[in-house]
């Protein structure tokens, strides 16, 4: 904890919250009457608030103190979640934000407005009536009855010292429902031997509340991890129980110790108080409980068991929240570096396992394979988040967009919870956004043309993810009203992108909307059509290894498919040699190995062709790329590896076999050879290149342009 | 700008390239290995076309030697590699160096050690931090940033010119 600062924890923390509750704004949007949601925003309000006052954000804190009551207004079903409500409190959460990120640049007025317009909006009379149905459903979020809880707690020594004040714990208690609070003294030690700094005190609460536990663990959840807490609820019978009973249920003494109190015939507390069974302050508090239980028990309160009657035993057993934890994200690259070098190592073991003839170490080099590859597996899941936190994103930019373009636009997402590296997922970022305004801005008609072409007026924008093998697909559909061949066509010629006339699939020509330079807009607009982009796009999918596909169909609409690798650390490969030296290339591009017959081999110095059944694929020489001087093997091999739907065939003496490849980048060192994405460390610790596909086939289409050109 | 500036004894480690003996700050050195299988990299300068595995991370392995202009011999026994940390373009690489003989760690005093003259020089003086003198020997100290800064990056071998004037 004391590394880090904790204004940055702050910060991280708020991020997340405050996306949470536009999550939960937008989602309630649609479903105004989903408790759920309400709660989700409200505590996320509510903890930005407590943070924020805790790190010293005051005015974050003060600011959404005024946007909390509102939403708590909401959340007791007094208003309902209206458009411009959300439309309000969003506002009010991007002021939140800045007031976090940049509170200089936070102007004070934004925010009174926002406050000025929420309350307008919260303290509109006629919204009142339409709030019966979410009353109803607020109710049954909250426990329905009174029940009185018991909840004793000791503050760390140096909780003071620490910055918690217990009195405004216990005033949040007392905020929740009736409660009589007591102290115990017992820990002070001698006056002599107390640090005035250091909390000695501890605190018997016994609340009556309509609240639920969680709401009580709440008041404590920034202390929780330093202190002793225990919460339980109170059965009550007839008129508030016997001191004896009370005393025993709270586990301040033993039944027996009661029993011979009670046999002694003398007022019972006192008997225990002298025996030294309990102490002074002890009784008190049970006495107090007991006066709080017979003043419930007389008004009428029916104070009932709590809801659950789990114990919060020990301070740390339960907390919010446990379920998953915060880890710096270098730590994990640290991990995946460890399993990476474990790999290595491991297939270096079955390399000398299989050689050797001793059947027990081949069995225990398979039992070690197969733990490292469920490591890895396990490694990288970790390091994998749901894709529905990037999509959550979009939701917020479609809204606006729609705003500001009068288009309107409904966001479908699906496959939210499809996972990915979380590397990937943030270099997505950019990319998607750049897609999505594309197919809002150019894809989607305005609501006037749709209704011309028989459409609904609400344009579509799907985003879907889902796995397919190795590889994740990340889909960005419209419905709109789709690409214009003959215009990209017509734009393509103009810019010699391709020969006049020339004959091109529509995967081809749709891929040229990638081009550098590329655009079909007949207008600019805010934004897009600058034919800046879609080549930054792509550029960045290669960056991650994946690839664009598009569909189209006019009319009805385009599909971008992002496909992309589960994960940048490691891959399958497949093992080459060229000369001397070996390479491996990723499994994935790599569709088939053929054999380069001799006549093939002779006939194609020339014009470097392969008759891939019936298909023309050029192909390189690697050896001739990476100027080996060795001769030759007899028998040349072509890997065909395709990407981006174009097929190249790379020319190598021997392929070796799959080689799982920890991926290394190389150092800026060697930042300018092209034809490597990285490198990896072989079995028998030598280090082998990894073959950079796209350029590969980059060089291979050049060469096939020129051959083109040529005839 | 400089450690020995300050007056404090500069501390190096010694090596030889082609029969001439440098020095490199020690506090560059991370290890010293033997010999390991290189890895040539195809199209790559010839002044670092190579990559050795060191204990598990894949490093570049260059050679000095080209950077001076000097004769490439096979090696021998006594050649090592020398990992060392060089601050690249404002950010930490790790880079092994191939010597054709490691010496020794010393601490040279700061009285013995001499800016590098602009002439007279053998090698391109701006290769060369200072110059250590040792009894009667003169033991250039490498400047491995720029050696290996971006815009130096370049090898003799495509700068003939200045291997005449050497």
């Amino acid at each position: 904890m004391s590394t880090l600062d904790p204004a940055d924890v702050f910060r991280q923390e708020a991020q997340e919250l405050l996306e949470q509750l536009e999550q939960a704004l937008l989602d309630l949007e649609h479903a105004p009457d989903d408790a759920d949601l309400i709660n989700s925003a409200f505590r996320a309000l509510h903890t930005v608030k407590g943070s924020g006052a805790m790190f010293g954000f005051d005015a974050v804190a003060s600011f959404t103190h005024h946007v909390e009551t509102a939403f708590d207004l909401v959340r007791k079903g007094k208003v309902p979640p209206s458009r411009d409500l959300i439309a309000v409190t969003l506002a009010a959460k991007d002021h939140m934000r800045q007031l976090i990120e940049a509170p200089d640049l936070a102007e004070a007025a934004d925010g009174a407005v926002i406050l000025q317009t929420l309350k307008q909006v919260v303290g509109d009379p006629s919204a009142s009536a339409v709030a019966e149905a979410p009353r109803e459903l607020a109710a049954q979020v909250h426990a329905p009855v009174d029940a009185t809880w018991r909840i004793r707690f000791r503050l760390g020594r140096d909780a003071m010292a620490m910055g918690t004040n217990p009195l405004l714990l216990l005033d949040e208690l007392r905020g929740l429902g009736v409660a009589t609070v007591v102290a115990r003294t017992d820990g002070v030690p001698p006056l002599e031997d107390m640090t005035p700094t250091d909390c000695h005190l501890a605190w018997d609460v016994v609340l009556t509340t309509s609240q639920p536990r969680a709401v009580i663990e709440e008041v404590f959840m920034f202390v929780i991890d330093d202190m002793e807490l225990s919460i339980d609820p109170i059965t009550v019978s007839g008129e508030g129980g016997r001191i004896g009973e009370i005393l025993v249920d709270r586990g301040d003494v033993a039944q027996g110790a009661v029993d011979a109190a009670v046999a002694a015939q003398m007022p019972l507390g006192t008997l225990l108080v002298k025996s030294g069974e309990v102490s002074p302050d002890t009784l008190a508090a049970a006495l107090a409980e007991q006066q709080h239980l017979r003043a419930g028990a007389t008004s009428g309160a029916g104070a009932a068991a709590g809801p659950d009657g789990a114990k919060l035993g020990g301070a740390k057993a339960v907390s919010r929240g446990t379920d998953s934890i915060r880890v710096p994200a270098e730590r994990l690259d640290e991990l995946m570096d460890r399993v990476g070098e474990l790999v290595i190592v491991q297939s270096r073991l079955s390399q000398v396992a299989a050689s050797g003839a001793d059947a027990e170490v081949k069995a225990i080099a398979e039992e070690i394979e197969r733990l490292a590859h469920e490591l890895r597996d396990a490694t990288m899941s970790v390091r994998t988040v749901p894709i529905g936190s990037l999509f959550g994103r979009f939701r917020r930019m479609v809204h606006d967009l729609a705003d500001e373009l009068g288009k309107r636009i409904e966001l479908v997402t699906l496959g939210e919870e499809t996972e990915l590296d979380k590397t990937v997922i943030e270099r997505l970022n950019d990319p998607l956004i750049h897609l999505i305004r594309n197919a809002i801005d150019h894809g989607l008609e305005t609501p006037d043309g749709r209704r011309e072409a028989g459409k609904p007026a609400a344009g579509r924008i799907t985003l879907t993810a889902c796995h397919a093998g190795a590889e994740v697909m990340v889909t960005i559909g419209d419905d709109g009203r789709g690409l214009d061949r003959a215009r990209i066509q017509a734009r393509a010629e103009d810019q010699g992108l391709i020969p006049a006339g020339a004959k091109l699939s529509d995967a081809e020509l749709f891929q040229l909307i990638f081009q550098p330079g590329f655009s079909t807009a007949r207008e600019v607009t805010n934004l897009s059509g600058r034919g800046v982009g879609m080549d930054v796009v792509k550029r960045a999918i290669e960056g991650l290894r994946g690839k664009i596909d598009i569909a189209s169909t006019p009319g009805e609409g385009t599909r971008l498919t992002l496909r992309l690798p589960l994960t940048l650390a490691i891959i399958d490969g497949l093992l080459v040699r060229v000369g001397t030296g070996r390479y491996a290339l990723p499994l994935s591009a790599v569709e088939e190995c053929v054999e380069l017959s001799a006549e093939e081999d002779a006939r194609s110095r020339g014009r470097s062709f392969l008759n891939i059944r019936g298909d023309l694929v050029p192909f390189l020489r690697l050896r001739e790329l990476f100027h080996v001087a060795e001769p030759p093997d007899r028998y040349q091999k072509a890997v065909i590896v395709s990407f981006g739907g174009q097929r190249v065939g790379l020319v190598v003496d021997q392929v070796i076999g799959n080689h799982q490849t920890v991926i290394k980048s190389l150092s800026k060192l060697h930042a300018d050879v092209e034809t490597f994405a990285g490198a990896t460390i072989l079995g028998d610790g030598a280090v082998a290149l990894i073959l950079d596909i796209a350029n590969l086939v980059k060089l291979g289409m050049a060469y096939e342009n020129r051959f083109k050109a040529a005839s | 700008m400089t450690a020995w500036k300050s007056g404090k004894p500069l501390e190096v480690l010694t090596l030889g390239l082609q029969g001439e003996v440098f020095a490199l700050e020690a506090a560059h050195v991370r290890e010293i290995l033997d010999l390991v299988p290189v890895t040539g990299v195809p199209n790559s300068q010839p002044f670092v076309g190579g990559l050795i595995n060191v204990r598990g991370k894949v490093v570049p392995l260059a050679d000095l030697r080209l950077k001076f202009g000097m004769d490439l011999q096979p090696p021998t026994i006594d050649t090592r590699i020398v990992v060392t940390e060089v601050m690249i373009d404002g950010a930490p690489v790790i880079v092994g160096l191939r010597a054709d003989k490691v010496y020794e760690i010393t601490q040279v005093p700061a009285s013995a050690l001499e800016e590098t003259p602009r002439i007279g020089m053998r090698w391109r003086p701006e290769y060369i931090r200072c110059i250590a003198k040792r009894g009667a020997e003169f033991i250039a100290v490498l400047d491995l940033e720029r050696i290996f800064s971006g815009a130096d990056a370049r090898d003799e071998a495509a700068n003939p010119s200045q291997r005449t004037a050497a």
